[in-house]
């Protein structure tokens, strides 16, 4: 008998603790979007935050509020995308998305203002008068993005980093890496791409790099559709309005349009 | 002279007898949830609430129904216990206070197995303190639990930049850091009883 009375307060402990959570999550629940549930189950779950939300249940609550666009999940792609879309009933084109280094620099073409000696980091050499290049928007070349990349896809050659396309997700990590932000998400049939970053002007920028956009408006007074545009001194393409005939390409004396 | 003992208990509970540091109770959050200061800062906060909450009712529980008779009990009373108010903390939020719920988010419902919280409500008992004593006792530990958390985050921020030798990178280092951490908190020991 003397077993029982233990049992007996556990077993009442117990009770009362289930019953009141019981009662609270029926009185106190929030209501939940259905909407919400279902987007929520379409998405991957791995709360990347590649899609600019802090994991999958904020994406799928702006989803739902339609605050989002549906076809920003990288790791998902397209059919994720697809799947969003059957949600919430909207037609949706989930361009993929590349990485693009928007920098020529490989050393030979950008001076160097001073020679850097500290941690081989590009976000510690940025901190250090904005980095050892003459040129102050340009790619460090110590490679943060290619540690951060988690799909390996940014190769190495010559100290610069270049995208791999088959291997790239468009993710972001490298972009949201970079302290530069040298490196530019870009739909991955991009047909034109400018190789510059350097928002100044004429002269500091001829002499700081042999390869750089000087802001001379040739592209964009040659581009019959006005894909291409000077913003901050610096070429700009309309990705929906280019279609790639390459007339940019021939008129660009600094050969920063690819 | 009950203020001065109160004082004292806050001292001893976050300093000379830090949950992490001195006992090492709670040391997967703190190797976990330390990379960044503002998720330390999140669960430490998720912490104090759970312990404070968790000692308000296990201490009568204990001295109503369980001494002096069943007081083997104490474990799987407390572990239930604790279980229950989280749950229940974490359905209240999510009502009442939805910024709050969004902030800890993840690190609420993993106190459910913090050994510290279970750690903090069984020393009171067996500490013999009474129950503003054991109150304060576990808001001392909950504020050191967000101390060393802070302290250690920092330290954390600052490995990310550091050049470490290749086979040190990740876990060794990281377990050497917290040793030397704790070490420099021995150097409280004595002081406030």
């Amino acid at each position: 008998m003397e077993i029982l009375i233990p049992v007996i307060i556990i077993a009442v402990i117990g009770l009362i603790a289930g019953l009141g959570l019981s009662f609270a999550s029926k009185y106190m629940a929030v209501p939940v979007d259905e909407t919400e549930a279902q987007l929520r189950e379409a998405l991957p779950g791995a709360n990347c935050g590649a899609c600019g939300f802090s994991g999958c249940d904020g994406y799928a609550a702006a989803l739902a509020k339609g605050e989002a666009e549906p076809n920003l999940c990288a790791p998902g792609g397209e059919a994720t995308a697809q799947k969003i879309a059957e949600v919430l009933k909207v037609e949706v084109s989930a361009t993929p998305m590349l990485a693009l280094v928007a920098c020529n620099n490989s050393c030979d073409k950008t001076k160097r203002a001073f020679a850097y000696e500290g941690l081989q980091s590009c976000a510690a050499a940025a901190l250090l008068q904005g980095g050892p290049l003459e040129c102050k928007y340009g790619c460090l070349g110590l490679l943060d993005c290619v540690a951060a990349c988690p799909f390996n896809a940014i190769i190495v050659n010559n100290n610069h980093p270049t995208v791999c396309k088959d291997l790239c997700v468009g993710c972001g990590k490298c972009v949201n890496t970079c302290p530069k932000g040298v490196i530019k998400l870009v739909p991955k049939d991009y047909k034109t791409a400018v190789l510059c970053n350097n928002k100044e002007k004429g002269a500091p920028v001829v002499q700081g790099c042999k390869s750089s956009c000087i802001a001379c408006t040739m592209c964009e007074r040659t581009c019959e559709k006005g894909a291409i545009k000077i913003i901050n001194n610096l070429a700009q393409v309309d990705y929906s309005l280019c279609d790639g005939c390459g007339k940019c390409k021939e008129v660009c004396k600094r050969k920063v349009i690819i | 002279m009950n203020k001065v003992t109160i004082a004292s208990i806050l001292l001893a509970s976050i300093l000379t007898n830090n949950m992490v540091l001195s006992k090492f109770l709670g040391i997967c959050p703190f190797l976990g949830v330390s990379k960044k200061t503002n998720t330390a800062f999140s669960m430490s906060v998720a912490v104090i609430l759970v312990m404070v909450l968790s000692t308000a009712v296990t201490h009568p529980i204990y001295t109503y129904i369980l001494a002096p008779k069943y007081v083997y009990l104490e474990t799987i009373v407390f572990i239930l216990v604790i279980a229950a108010i989280v749950q229940l903390l974490e359905i209240v939020l999510k009502k009442f206070l939805p910024p709050i719920y969004k902030s800890l988010g993840i690190y609420l419902p993993l106190i459910t197995t913090n050994c510290a919280v279970l750690g903090i409500t069984m020393l009171n008992i067996t500490d013999g303190l009474n129950f503003v004593q054991s109150l304060f006792n576990a808001l001392g530990a909950g504020l050191g639990f967000m101390l060393a958390m802070l302290l250690f985050s920092g330290v954390r921020e600052r490995l990310e930049t550091a050049d470490i030798p290749e086979f040190m990178k990740g876990l060794p280092i990281t377990l050497v850091s917290a040793a030397i951490v704790a070490l420099s908190f021995l150097g409280f020991a004595g002081i406030g009883g």
